[in-house]
């Protein structure tokens, strides 16, 4: 018996796009920022065919990690049906031969821009989110070598600055997207600018997150399983938008992340975020029997 | 200036607070500190004199751990601390600058955020040091700002919005919002005009006394560390050329040199 007996058949693993010296220094940067979760790893930035700043971050990743059974599902701030998600889960199955869908139950791997969906991802699943701008501390530390500097000292004293400053201000704190949230206990990272309702969704979650950002040239993740804490004091808990009483206007249902429209009449009208389980909740009310997995929130309170 | 800078020296203990040994330190072919040595005593006020490149702001970045010499050691008589703190890492020289060393800059720049409230920039130190419930922040800037003689309507205002004086104020309840086990002052009050330094110099008098802080106050203004020290030390290119107490070294100075600093300034 020889070792080729004893092995798959080799055959070239070469699809997806990119080269495959780009999928091996991707796959590496991946590793190591599933080794030390929150913590950015820089990597060469490859050309792909969209626009940096319209989720070039979130395709090498896709790309990278896509095969033949993969299931794709890309969403645009909840939506699967928008220009930019339909184009890119095009792009990925035709690239890779992975099917496509809209189905988060049916995924594999959800590249989604903002935002996370409301039905519980499994161990199975793979998060990739679209990042425009890694770096937490950005917005108190303009220089990006001293920023690295203080994430290496765990040195977050003036991000804790900053939310006491809005609090004294505003008496509350008013980040909305890109909560900053302490991975793990050690590094504090932007969780990609998805509303505060979703962060909490990554805490000891399941699923592998992967977040990248192809302009800033930043990879970071939350492994399965690890602490996300959103930065809080002690006596001003976290507050998520205030949406836990807010019904979809399409759909009926109540107590999930709506997207506000603007009414004619100048009022507000809502609709659930998450597209296709707006559509799931459609098909139920109409008789349909779909398989609407478990959601993170239950009656507008996380569960 | 109040009755409180009249008193008299206090009694010196013999266990020194911190003590640096050997210093030396050389940038280029500058020779900056040239085996200079220092000790500073729980509750006393040690003065620092000298003309500028004298070496004293040098000496004074190293007590509080933003430099390390060529050679020397550096030992803070407190619990769990190392016997040389420069064998410490940047983490724990933070973490050890947050809790036990406050340090007032000449340059409020240096040491305040400019367009943050004067409440947050007290509040930055207790955060570093780990206090993360927002209530307390408040109270405990709202002490040090109060202790410092800030105005409390004032401490939501940015240090850029105040003049020089109140601008050293929040440095200074920045400096002692953790109860520091040593005070580092870089020329407080240069800069200052005469009736804002005397009334700056009075607050740092009254903490003195009422908190027995100890003390570091590096100046070149002979008045300021007449008024302020217990003991003086008189550097020149690098070097400790005397040292004594305060009413000693002003009334008979030894070195050559200090004679002729004491007589420029007489």
């Amino acid at each position: 018996m020889s070792l080729s007996d004893l092995t798959g058949r080799w055959k070239a693993f070469s699809y997806g796009f990119l080269d495959p010296s780009a999928k091996r220094e991707l796959r590496r940067k991946m590793i190591k920022a599933v080794s030390v979760p929150g913590c950015q790893m820089p990597y060469a930035s490859r050309e792909v065919p969209i626009a940096r700043g319209w989720g070039t971050g979130g395709l090498q990743v896709t790309l990278t990690l896509v095969k033949p059974s993969s299931t794709v599902k890309v969403i645009d701030q909840g939506a699967d049906d928008s220009v930019n998600a339909a184009s890119i889960r095009r792009f990925l199955s035709r690239v890779s031969g992975a099917s496509e869908t809209w189905d988060t139950l049916d995924a594999t791997l959800i590249q989604s821009r903002h935002r996370i969906p409301e039905e519980k991802l499994s161990r199975d699943q793979i998060l990739i989110l679209q990042v425009p701008n890694p770096e937490p501390l950005r917005g108190v530390e303009p220089n990006m070598s001293t920023a690295r500097q203080m994430h290496a000292d765990a040195d977050y004293g003036r991000m804790w600055l900053q939310l006491y400053e809005q609090m004294v201000r505003s008496g509350r704190v008013m980040l909305g997207a890109s909560y900053p949230a302490m991975v793990n206990g050690r590094h504090v990272m932007t969780p990609s600018p998805i509303p505060r309702w979703d962060v909490k969704k990554l805490h000891m979650a399941e699923h592998l997150t992967i977040l990248s950002a192809g302009r800033e040239k930043r990879i970071f993740a939350v492994p399965p399983y690890t602490r996300v804490e959103p930065l809080v004091f002690d006596d001003v808990p976290y507050k998520v938008e205030d949406h836990a009483h807010l019904t979809c206007a399409r759909s009926g249902v109540t107590g999930y992340f709506m997207n506000e429209i603007p009414q004619e009449d100048g009022s507000a009208g809502y609709e659930v975020s998450d597209s296709h389980f707006g559509i799931k909740a459609i098909d139920a009310r109409d008789g349909g029997t779909p398989t609407v997995g478990q959601t993170w929130y239950r009656n507008g309170e996380l569960a | 200036m109040s009755a409180l800078m009249k008193e008299a020296p206090r009694l010196v203990r013999t266990q020194p607070l911190m003590e640096l040994s050997g210093l030396s330190k050389t940038y280029g072919n500058v020779r900056a500190l040239d085996d200079v040595s220092a000790r500073v005593y729980p509750g006393e006020v040690l003065g620092i004199v000298g003309e500028s490149g004298s070496g004293k702001s040098t000496l004074l970045r190293m007590m509080n751990l933003e430099e390390s010499p060529d050679a020397g050691r550096y030992r803070l008589d407190l619990p769990e601390l190392p016997e040389d703190l420069f064998t410490l890492d940047r983490f724990e020289r933070r973490m050890l600058r947050a809790r036990r060393i406050g340090i007032v800059y000449q340059n409020p720049h240096l040491g305040l955020l400019m367009k943050h409230s004067s409440s947050g920039n007290v509040a930055e130190r207790l955060l570093v040091a780990g206090e993360r419930r927002f209530a307390v922040l408040r109270e405990k800037a709202q002490v040090a700002l109060e202790a410092s003689e800030f105005p409390i309507p004032r401490m939501d205002a940015p240090p850029i919005e105040l003049s020089g004086g109140m601008q050293q104020r929040v440095q200074l309840a920045k400096a002692i919002a953790l109860e520091p086990a040593v005070l580092l002052l870089d020329e407080p009050t240069t800069g200052l005009d005469v009736s804002v330094q005397a009334l700056v110099l009075d607050t740092l008098k009254r903490l003195q006394q009422e908190r027995r802080i100890t003390m570091v106050l590096v100046s070149h203004d002979l008045g300021v560390i007449r008024t302020m020290a217990d003991r003086v030390m008189v550097m020149r290119h690098g070097r400790v050329v005397e040292e004594g107490l305060a009413d000693q070294v002003f009334q008979d100075p030894q070195h050559a040199y200090t004679q002729q600093l004491v007589h420029a300034k007489l």
